[in-house]
């Protein structure tokens, strides 16, 4: 296989790690909502710890697309 | 087919010196650039909103009121986080969200429409984002350091460890710890970098498409230009979470320092 042609396939997969990182982050967000509507008194204090779950879910997500841009216009 | 013009969406986050002035000092390049003019706007920017509302007034106008708001929840968010003592780093964490706000958002402004200009996103470049993590790291080591002395290494053996479990846990802890200003940085960095190349390639889909024809305006430009407006709204609340993530992880981390575990 050409070299050029593995690395574009390369960011291709790594694409994909992006949209499971969108489930992580729609699963974050859907658990505090399922959380907080049965006991909607407690929601408001657990925002923090609702982003620091989203922030490292996110993250992940990111570091895909950073495999993605090294392999495209680094590699 | 007629060819369509490249798209290239990565020429935005080119640093150079504005006006192509160059100044070399002593072999260093020290040039006045767009990076450096648009941290001068936000900053200048940050300066206007905050002396119009600071006025004391015992019935806030609404100008006060959206300064006081500001302040309070970034207050809030530290007594909340690291408790009573959570006050002292107010100026700072207010600081670091302020101008990560502001530089998020005056990067999605609309500029371009003056010829010649280009809004520049400070904090999509990774010197930046990193210096700001770093500055956050630093300060966690010298408070935890300084409040705890060598007691803050028992930051990293989390209580009722197992003995023989203690090195393994240390290890694993410590590199969790000496990750952070990493992930800090990375995060905002990645995160504004990929909105704008996300809105580039849409915009460049647009304009190819309006030179293509009417028949590609329908079927290519529309579509995208309705998806941009979209994108450009979620990015504004991409800009606001992002600068509030990196405030709340960086209250977080200092309330590991303070209260240790």
């Amino acid at each position: 296989m050409d070299a050029e042609a593995a690395k574009l396939l390369g960011a291709g997969f790594a694409a994909i790690g992006m949209g499971i990182a969108a489930l992580g982050v729609g699963n974050v967000f859907a658990a505090f909502l399922e959380g907080a509507l049965r006991n909607p008194g407690a929601a408001d204090g657990q925002q923090g710890r609702l982003f620091i779950g989203f922030a490292g879910a996110e993250l992940l997500g990111l570091l895909a697309f950073v495999t993605m841009i090294i392999l495209v216009f680094v590699a | 087919m007629a060819e369509g013009g490249k798209i290239d969406p990565m020429h935005q986050f080119l640093i150079e010196p504005v006006l192509g002035l160059r100044w070399n000092v002593a072999g260093y390049d020290l040039s006045f650039t767009n990076s450096a003019l648009w941290m001068v706007i936000t900053l200048v920017t940050l300066w206007l909103f905050m002396l119009g509302g600071m006025k004391r007034e015992l019935v806030p106008g609404r100008w006060q009121a959206a300064v006081e708001g500001f302040t309070g929840f970034v207050q809030n968010m530290l007594t909340s986080n690291i408790g009573p003592e959570g006050k002292r780093f107010t100026p700072y964490v207010f600081s670091l969200f302020m101008f990560i706000l502001f530089a998020n958002i005056l990067g999605l402004m609309p500029v371009g429409i003056v010829p010649g200009w280009h809004p520049f996103t400070v904090t999509s470049h990774l010197t930046v984002t990193g210096v700001l993590a770093i500055i956050s790291f630093a300060i966690v080591l010298i408070v935890g350091f300084g409040r705890h002395g060598f007691h803050f290494f028992s930051l990293f053996v989390p209580h009722g460890t197992p003995v023989i479990m203690i090195p393994l846990i240390f290890v694993v802890e410590l590199m969790s710890f000496l990750v952070r200003p990493f992930s800090l940085g990375l995060r905002l960095f990645v995160a504004m970098t990929a909105g704008h190349i996300l809105l580039k390639v849409l915009a460049a889909f647009v304009i190819n498409g309006i030179n293509l024809g009417p028949g590609y305006v329908a079927i290519v430009s529309l579509p995208s230009f309705v998806l941009m407006l979209g994108i450009t709204l979620l990015e504004l609340l991409v800009a606001a979470i992002q600068a509030y993530v990196f405030a709340l992880l960086t209250s977080v981390y200092l309330n590991d320092a303070v209260n240790l575990h």
